[in-house]
């Protein structure tokens, strides 16, 4: 059942602020998403001023400009600071991003608010647990199954419009910023696949090398995995490598009316 | 109870660093979430407007009840809806069906594979808010001039 309120243990307070030093001229303020397992308290919101003037561009860069500078115990997922790893995916300023792909100009509101993936088991401050969503991926297979063996001393042949079916899906970096932006995963995410994992899916449905798509799409076919969708359309407005997760489930409900004939 | 736990559940169960045992806060969903896209926002809409013209066929089966059970029920309903309140509740229900119904269009042309880039679907969901209001206002009038 969707609860559309916060349990009690996660209401969120309001923490410190950390001033600005003196004489900053170009000030933004960011208020971030605090929690800390070891006190046992509610999340809370602590805000920290920054001179946007000593920062790089970035919401990362301001994360980390925070955690060097300022409050080193603040926690939060980042590796590569240029959009291939997905590992800072967090919600900025209300939509699903990676902080590393985000200008901190394009926030117009005073505060610049983050939080976690949204509707997720929080970890530490802006650390949510994956566990389940990876369960999830797993459980689709994501990797080439075919019972013919492969051409001897040749990679698998493909032509180029069968490769060309695959451009939209191959490059998703599994951030989830679209499962977390997706109302139906929120209030069903326990058995609703969920965008990105469908999504995937349907990259190996697509892929003219696989030879599991009848097993693959049997799979699917259940009123929660793939039929929770009812394309809001979420997923892909906050796509942050601009792809459309929605297309490709409205692809995958297609195959499935298509092959009863 | 019998019913099926969320399997998500076990995900909320974390440690502290002396390793007893806390369960971990849900993360803020439509407390942040930009709920006032096209995208999200339609689809409330058509859930709510779904809902609310559910309720409202009450008050059709209350009318024609009445006009099957004789003169005097008949006038008491017709009292009620040419009331101000009964107008409202009648032209509330005339936007919330024309709203229902062109977003229902707009589903089935997605599940007909089409429509699925953003561009398209911020057009289409213009068009569906314009088409209620413009259909809304047309039938208002059109039931005016032949009252």
């Amino acid at each position: 059942m969707a609860t559309f309120t916060l349990p009690k243990n996660s209401t969120i307070g309001t923490g410190q602020t950390y001033r600005a030093e003196a004489g900053a001229k170009n000030v933004k303020s960011f208020k971030i998403y605090r929690f800390d397992p070891d006190t046992g308290e509610n999340p809370r919101y602590d805000t920290y001023e920054l001179d946007l003037d000593k920062c790089g561009p970035m919401v990362l860069d301001a994360l980390i400009k925070i955690k060097n500078e300022v409050d080193t115990t603040l926690t939060f997922r980042r590796s590569c600071r240029e959009g291939i790893c997905g590992s800072c995916a967090m919600n900025i300023d209300g939509m699903n991003t990676l902080a590393c792909l985000k200008p901190i100009e394009e926030v117009a509101k005073k505060d610049v608010r983050i939080t976690p993936l949204p509707h997720m088991p929080v970890v530490k401050d802006l650390v949510p647990d994956l566990s389940h969503i990876y369960a999830q991926l797993r459980s689709v297979e994501p990797w080439l199954q075919s019972d013919t063996a492969p051409p001897p001393d040749e990679e698998r042949r493909q032509s180029k419009e069968e490769r060309a079916k695959l451009d939209g899906l191959w490059e998703c970096i599994l951030c989830f910023c679209c499962s977390t932006a997706c109302p139906s995963y929120w209030w069903n995410g326990d058995r609703y696949l969920g965008p990105a994992v469908l999504l995937q899916a349907y990259r190996w449905i697509a892929d003219s090398r696989d030879e599991a798509t009848g097993k693959r799409l049997d799979n699917l076919e259940d009123p929660f995995r793939l039929y929770r969708c009812h394309t809001i359309m979420n997923c892909a407005a906050t796509c942050p490598k601009g792809l459309n997760p929605a297309a490709a489930i409205g692809k995958i409900k297609q195959m499935m009316v298509e092959r009863q004939g | 109870m019998s019913s099926m736990k969320d399997a998500r559940e076990a995900t909320f169960i974390g440690r502290r660093t002396d390793g007893t045992r806390i369960r971990r806060p849900l993360s803020p969903h439509l407390q942040v979430y930009d709920m006032v896209q096209i995208t999200s926002g339609l689809s409330v809409l058509n859930r709510a407007t779904g809902i609310a013209w559910t309720v409202g066929s009450a008050f059709l089966v209350w009318w024609l009840m009445a006009a099957a059970s004789g003169p005097q029920a008949l006038a008491k309903a017709q009292w009620f809806f040419s009331s101000f309140l009964g107008i409202l509740v009648l032209a509330g229900m005339t936007a919330v069906a024309w709203f229902h119904t062109f977003a229902g269009i707009r589903h089935l042309m997605w599940d007909a594979g089409h429509g699925f880039d953003l561009p398209s679907t911020w057009k289409t969901g213009k068009a569906v808010m314009v088409a209620t209001g413009v259909a809304t206002v047309l039938t208002w009038l059109i039931a005016l001039i032949s009252w």
